[in-house]
């Protein structure tokens, strides 16, 4: 389990706080979605669990034991991130891309062996896309980019993935297909995965649990169908709600004024 | 199939050049000729008298073709670690300044201090340079291309001041020794000379080839890498002291020699992939045929011995130039 404790993130030179007192817990093979809107600090509070920024206060414990104080190479043995999909400088092979996964296994002095190539192999297959191992990752579509990411987390061997804004630039076939991969991925292999997302339909559908943030801070968290109200995205987003009933799921519709106006006026 | 024959090709290519450059030079020997001298040397078959074509074959030419195949190597071989972990396709020891730097250190030691080891000098100039041209690229968090490339001018034209200065200042004998070696040759090639090169190059390099394939992850963001685990700060110092030491001992024996560190790891790469656990290991095969091609085109075109690095940069600026048209808005990006 993850257990994030009390913490608070300041910029350098910034007077105020980016993290105001965050607290939550990730609990094991569930998808726990982290939603907020644009600037609300979810991208900052995943570099600080990620270990890449430091928090000046608070704590990120797993399993009751503190990991502050690791260096980046045991953290990357805990934690896989998966970065948004990007172009990198060179256009390595989907299979080379997956096997720089192998990274934290690798000794300082040699190259991945068998067991490294097997592990990318499967995670591949794992994710539905060994058929593309030997295309160019940069001559691929944005989705497939970012399963090939997912099997690069995959290979790491980490019980942690956290995925920064996983879908926000896919097209909606690809957002249900990467989102249910990882649905799949926390549930079969027992993944423990951070996800950060900004809509909430699509929290609400895939997450297991959903922390909400705004200004940096927490203001809500929960199973979907519980935390998920008219009040609580109004005060988030600014926009009035109803919610949708379907198949047990709460689903957001925004209320059109306006249009509602419109027909009555005619 | 295709990919393993040309992996072959370039590996073998440079046994394949060295051989067909020893039958090559302004005085005629016939390939009959080399191969018996070179056979009765090795092998001690034939019972050759002393004649001039034997030390023209084991003393100039041999020894000449075996320090441009090193230094072609070292320089290749450093532009594929410096393109890696700038994650930056446009660069090598020559635009970072790395050369200019080991020039400096080279032309204050025969200028001004000829006790001190030249290749000591080399190094430390050449990793100075580097350092500033970082230094003053990384200016705000992540390095841009362009800006890496603007501050390795920015060194690069400095250091090249610095050595203007000496040699200004030096003596008129050394200057004419200065600026011949400047202008990048091995027509001072011996035996001595290629064991120091092999040495220095070996020792910069051998590293670099065991960790090769970590490249791979010092090549995606600096964000991603430390989330892989790799302690980015320390693997860049560890591949760009020792490729400078290569750079800086390749340079201290045949002064600058551009653009091959930049035009081979590319061609590697067009024809075999970016992975760099074979693209390290084929760029120094190919850098050191293609050095050794360049240089005996320098020796046998003319009867004089054209410097190598008029050769190289006559077919490296072209290159350049397809280069960044072919890469475009994103070969400059971000």
């Amino acid at each position: 389990m993850l257990e994030i404790k009390k913490l608070c993130f300041r910029h350098k030179g910034s007077k105020e706080d980016t993290l105001k007192d965050i607290e939550f817990s990730a609990e094991l093979g569930k998808v726990t979605a982290i939603l907020g809107p644009n600037g609300s600090g979810k991208s900052t509070l995943f570099k600080c669990i990620a270990g890449i920024w430091k928090p000046y206060k608070g704590s990120i414990c797993i399993n009751g034991k503190e990991i502050d104080k690791l260096s980046y190479l045991e953290r990357a043995k805990i934690f896989a991130v998966v970065p948004q999909e990007h172009e990198p400088a060179f256009p390595y092979s989907v299979f080379d891309m997956v096997l720089i996964g192998r990274a934290p296994y690798v000794n300082f002095f040699s190259s991945p062996g068998l067991k490294d190539y097997e592990k990318a192999k499967q995670a591949l297959q794992t994710l539905g896309i060994y058929h593309l191992k030997e295309k160019s990752y940069d001559k691929i579509s944005g989705g497939e980019r970012q399963l090939v990411l997912i099997a690069r987390a995959l290979a790491q061997s980490a019980p942690f993935m956290l995925l920064d804004e996983p879908v926000s630039h896919l097209d909606f076939r690809n957002q249900i297909k990467v989102l249910l991969k990882i649905k799949e991925l926390a549930y079969k292999n027992k993944i423990t995965a951070l996800v950060t997302i900004h809509d909430p339909n699509l929290a609400s559908l895939f997450a297991d649990k959903i922390v909400v943030i705004k200004d940096g801070r927490i203001i809500g968290q929960g199973k979907p169908n519980h935390i998920l109200n008219e009040k609580l995205i109004q005060e988030v987003y600014g926009i009035k709600i109803n919610i949708i009933q379907n198949n047990g799921f709460n689903l957001i519709c925004p209320v059109l004024d306006f249009l509602k106006n419109k027909q009555m006026g005619a | 199939m295709k990919k393993n024959i040309k992996i072959i090709i370039l590996f073998v290519s440079p046994l394949i050049i060295s051989g067909v450059s020893l039958f090559l030079g302004p005085y005629k020997i016939t390939p009959v000729m080399t191969i018996k001298i070179f056979l009765n040397e090795t092998f001690h078959i034939f019972d050759l008298k002393d004649i001039p074509e034997k030390a023209i074959i084991m003393d100039i030419r041999l020894p000449r073709i075996l320090l441009a195949g090193v230094v072609g190597a070292g320089l290749s071989g450093s532009g594929v670690v410096l393109q890696g972990i700038f994650r930056n396709p446009l660069v090598d020891p020559f635009i970072l300044g790395i050369s200019a730097g080991a020039a400096f250190g080279c032309a204050i030691t025969v200028g001004f201090f000829p006790n001190w080891s030249v290749q000591f000098n080399a190094f430390v100039f050449g990793l100075i340079a580097v350092g500033l041209a970082y230094a003053i690229a990384r200016t705000q968090g992540e390095i841009s291309r362009l800006s890496l490339i603007l501050s390795g001018v920015i060194v690069s034209a400095f250091f090249q001041a610095l050595v203007s200065i000496v040699k200004f200042l030096v003596d008129p004998h050394k200057l004419q020794a200065i600026v011949f070696w400047l202008m990048g040759s091995f027509s001072l090639s011996d035996w001595r000379i290629f064991k120091i090169a092999f040495l220095g190059v070996s020792i910069g390099l051998l590293p670099v080839f065991l960790m090769r394939w970590r490249l791979n992850v010092l090549s995606l963001s600096e964000e991603e890498a430390k989330s892989l685990g790799v302690n980015v700060k320390r693997d860049r110092l560890i591949f760009i002291v020792f490729s400078t030491l290569a750079v800086a001992t390749a340079t201290s024996v045949c002064g600058i020699i551009g653009w091959v560190g930049l035009m081979v790891p590319h061609l590697v790469r067009m024809m075999i992939g970016p992975d760099h656990k074979i693209l390290f290991p084929l760029s120094l095969t190919t850098g050191a045929s293609y050095m050794i091609l360049a240089d005996t085109i320098s020796r046998s075109i003319t009867s004089f011995d054209i410097p190598v690095g008029i050769i190289t940069a006559l077919t490296g600026a072209p290159f350049f130039l397809y280069l960044m048209k072919k890469g475009g808005k994103e070969a400059w990006g971000k």
